[in-house]
């Protein structure tokens, strides 16, 4: 073990301080009227504890108490970020991680945004850890140097003789030492600094460590708050009852029968549906039941889920628009060599966050308005609210809250239960506060899933069994169409979040196109858990193993003759396998199947160990996951990212399915909308690559690489293709 | 007025005959640890102690369990609530956090029961409660630990 020193100077990294900078690609979103700096005032709750004496910036504050409060710009919603937040910002600032408390930022885009999305304050696409890597230690760095200034003016001694360690500032020599509480007055009078050093990996104390979870505690005795668990003075509850199909409008309300239900307290109509107010959850719920509503279906979806899948199939006989294009497939497949095909289609999901969608908000008597949800795209948001009840976004407050899950979904583009909040609040003139609250069926059947697609991957092979010539066709709704996203993810008619691991497989293969269709439905879609990898890591990575299968190629050793020009692939595969008993003897009932699949820059690889009965159920045993995703921040959190990411996965692989019928959802609830449970939860072992690379997002990149690792053991007992999700049965 | 003990403390309160326990505890008493996941005792996050055994409060209407002791995560503190709470810790279980009031009370509940379960007792007990975040790897470490410590 290396002694603990005092950090030497001349080896920081010297960095400018400034906190807006970002690094890497910086996405313009481009929602127009709310990014304005002058709509987004400072002063907003979070930011500005009255107990906090210490500010060098918007993201820690030191009080005379000692405590460390870190402003977290990201949402908490299960994946660890206000831990990471906060790991970052105490590493620089040598604190004692006991003394540090996270807090929600308020919604600001000016302090608060993304770095990674311009102007938007906003937490997805794993980015929170890689945006903020910089940007939080710097945070923690210019709170560090002016304790050390005030404590070398403090002592008469020179600023390179003092050290920091665990929260507490010392001057060896002479002995003398201070709490960051005992120094944050006279450190709060100085300068904030116009650059900081930075540690080098080999100082970090925190950053590769296991960290504990700021939030266990709270969340392990009942007390950690979340939306559904907030009241208000006088706070009514809202429950909407939504269209059964979706298009279909409300014709003829009658609101007798709920009215007089103990406890409602009103009934009002709003753009989505109609939505009653009770006392108390359960109020609403009854009232709802009595409501007696006529829905116009003039314009309603007439079509299923059948019919839907039809069409795609259809359609995937014909060329899309091209998202890339290496050599000439189209001329290749249409010659005279063997050519392998498949089809592969995937169904409707539903995040089914186990918090159901809800949030809380409250009119004050100056026309501003007060939210407390678990906010996922703030700005977004805001503009949404403001736009609905025609006030400027700074008029709008919001209160992040831990979410329960989100999965995706509380980045909903049209921020639509957020809105029907606001519009239920205009509705009822803003009197008294509004919990809005889905239930589970609401939550079920509200749409906003991931998107329905069907591909077809058609390939030949050359004379050594490699890939010579692979074209991919998809089919499906664009998520970006139609969204304030679409200027910077809708390229040439393709919409990046559908072709994702797909357009840019890695895999060496000399003419290679992928192409997209994008299909129009009445049916609300949007991203789910790593978004377009859901569908073209299963796609790709089983129709890869066919390949190899054809090729009489061992499929680990197929992937790493075309993965040559792909070290962190490669890595992740290598590692996956080592850890595995890959290639050692198995019984006759069970197989071990592989994938490997990069998502939002991190890199996944799989061995899942599977055993089929002989009613053909199936269990998946024992997973093996090796992931690079650069720095690992907290390896722990980074462990617990894979074994839930791939959970996720597995339900999708199991079991999970949304159908449509006569345009009206099936299932409901969970006993319909089936998900994983304990009970087929593998053995997970997690191998993390060790790495200088900056460090890349871990809440997604597991989600889709267990079910191609699932559908390629599969095969190789069964010998039989996978295209379809969910895989009932082998 | 009707009356409830919960967490060994009466609380006083008026609820139409079928409305179920969960929304009592939460809207009516305020005590707000226990979960809404479904309403129709599919995912065990609104999980209590009724005279300690588990059962899910949304499925039991609160004219049914006037007279009986019910306990609640923020009441649970008996040695093994205790022991499954710190192994939940160490092993940095929650993720979300929304279903863990659940999980905590269906591993204190199989313990109480069977302090030395099997790995298939645990999965299969385990296995009523969702986990969105799909906690359940830790979960399972967990209940063990917490079965090793109070051995
Ligand atoms: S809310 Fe009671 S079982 Fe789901
Ligand atoms: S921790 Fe999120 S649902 Fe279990």
């Amino acid at each position: 073990m290396k002694k603990a020193q005092p950090i030497n100077v001349s080896r920081r990294h010297f960095i400018a301080a400034g906190l807006t900078a970002g690094a890497g690609l910086t996405l313009g979103l481009a929602i127009p009227g709310i990014a304005k700096s002058e709509e987004t005032g400072p002063g907003l709750a979070g930011s500005d504890q009255a107990d906090s004496t210490l500010a060098p910036n918007a993201f820690v504050r030191i009080g005379t108490d000692d405590q460390v409060t870190v402003i977290a710009k990201h949402l908490e919603m299960g994946q660890g970020t206000h831990t990471g937040m906060a790991t970052l910002v105490a590493e620089e600032l040598d604190a004692r991680w006991s003394q540090i408390e996270v807090v929600a930022a308020p919604a600001d885009a000016n302090r608060y945004n993304n770095l990674l999305w311009g102007p938007v304050q906003g937490t997805g696409g794993s980015t929170a850890i890689a945006n903020a890597y910089e940007q939080m230690r710097k945070a923690g760095a210019a709170a560090r140097a002016m304790l050390v200034t005030a404590a070398a003016a403090r002592w008469q001694v020179s600023e390179e003789t003092i050290t920091v360690r665990k929260g507490v500032v010392s001057h060896e020599a002479s002995g003398r030492r201070a709490s960051f509480g005992e120094l944050a007055e006279e450190a709060a009078a100085l300068p904030v600094p116009d650059a900081v050093l930075l540690k080098s990996p080999d100082e970090f104390h925190l950053i590769g460590k296991d960290v504990v979870r700021k939030d266990v505690g709270v969340k392990t005795d009942g007390s950690a708050l979340f939306t559904q668990d907030v009241e208000r003075p006088g706070m009514l509850v809202a429950v909407v009852t939504h269209p059964p199909r979706f298009g279909a409008t409300v014709k003829s309300l009658d609101d007798s029968a709920a009215l007089k239900q103990t406890g409602v307290r009103g009934v009002v109509q709003i753009s989505s549906g109609v939505a009653v107010l009770g006392d108390h959850t359960w109020s609403a719920l009854q009232g709802r039941k009595a409501l007696r509503v006529e829905w116009d279906e003039t314009n309603a979806m007439q079509i299923g889920s059948d019919e839907i899948f039809a069409d795609y199939l259809r359609r995937l006989d014909e060329p899309g628009v091209t998202a890339r294009t290496d050599g000439d497939a189209d001329a290749l497949l249409s010659g005279s060599g063997k050519v392998l095909s498949t089809d592969y289609r995937f169904p409707f999901l539903a995040h089914a966050a186990m918090e159901p969608l809800n949030c809380v908000i409250e009119q004050h008597d100056d026309g501003s308005v007060e939210l407390w949800y678990g906010a996922q795209i703030q700005t977004m948001d805001q503009g949404v609210v403001a736009k609905t009840l025609g006030i400027e976004p700074s008029k709008v407050r919001i209160n992040t809250l831990f979410a329960g899950g989100s999965f995706g979904r509380r980045a909903n583009p049209a921020a639509d239960y957020v809105r029907e909040a606001a519009e239920i609040l205009k509705a009822t003139g803003g009197k008294v506060p509004i919990k809005l609250v889905w239930s589970r069926e609401d939550d079920t059947q509200g749409g906003w899933y991931r998107p329905a697609y069907m591909h077809r991957i058609e390939a030949i092979l050359d004379d050594n069994g490699l890939p010579k010539a692979w074209r991919n066709r998809i089919v499906g709704q664009s998520i970006a169409a139609g969204t304030a996203f679409e200027e910077v993810m809708v390229k040439n008619g393709v919409d990046g979040t559908s072709v994702e691991g797909a357009a840019n497989l890695p895999y060496a293969i000399p003419n290679l196109k992928v192409e997209l269709q994008s299909t129009k439905l009445p049916i609300p879609i949007q991203w789910w858990r790593s978004v377009g990898s859901t569908h073209t890591a299963f796609a790709t990575e089983t129709f890869i193993d066919q390949l190899s299968h054809e090729a009489g190629i061992d499929p680990v050793e197929y992937r790493r003759q075309l993965l040559k020009e792909h070290p962190r692939h490669l890595g992740v595969l290598d590692l996956a396998v080592r850890q595995s008993q890959w290639g050692q003897p198995i019984s006759s009932n069970r197989a071990r199947g592989v994938a490997v699949h990069e998502s939002f820059n991190s890199y996944v690889a799989m061995v899942a160990e599977v055993t089929v009965n002989d009613d053909k159920s199936y269990t998946v045993d024992r997973v093996d996951v090796a992931v690079d995703c650069g720095i690992a921040v907290n390896p722990d959190i980074i462990r617990a990212q894979m074994e839930g990411g791939l959970g996720f996965g597995l339900s999708a692989v199991l079991t999970s399915e949304i159908t449509i019928d006569n345009g009206a959802v099936v299932q409901s609830n969970f006993h319909d909308y089936t998900v994983l449970r304990a009970n087929q939860m593998p053995d997970i072992r997690v191998h993390i690559v060790p790495s200088a690379e900056a460090p890349t997002g871990v809440g997604e990149p597991a989600t889709p690489v267990i079910g191609p690792a699932v559908a390629n053991a599969l095969s190789s007992l069964t010998g039989k293709t996978y295209h379809q999700l969910p895989i009932r049965a082998a | 007025m009707q009356t409830l003990t919960i967490n060994g403390i009466d609380h006083q309160f008026d609820a139409p005959d079928d409305m179920p326990l969960l929304w009592v505890i939460r809207d009516l008493i305020g005590l707000k640890g226990t979960k809404y996941g479904c309403g129709i005792g599919q995912c065990g996050a609104c999980t209590v102690l009724i005279d300690g055994v588990a059962q899910r409060s949304c499925m039991v209407p609160v004219s049914s369990i006037t007279g009986l002791k019910i306990t609640t995560i923020e009441g649970a503190d008996d040695a093994t609530a205790r022991a499954v709470r710190t192994a939940w810790q160490e092993l940095a279980v929650p993720q979300c956090g929304y279903c863990q009031s659940g999980q905590i009370m269906a591993a204190t509940d199989l313990l109480s029961r069977n302090p030395n379960p099997s790995d298939e007792e645990i999965s299969n007990q385990m296995g009523s409660t969702i986990c969105r975040c799909c906690t359940y790897h830790r979960v399972k470490l967990a209940v063990r630990r917490a079965a090793d410590t109070l051995a």
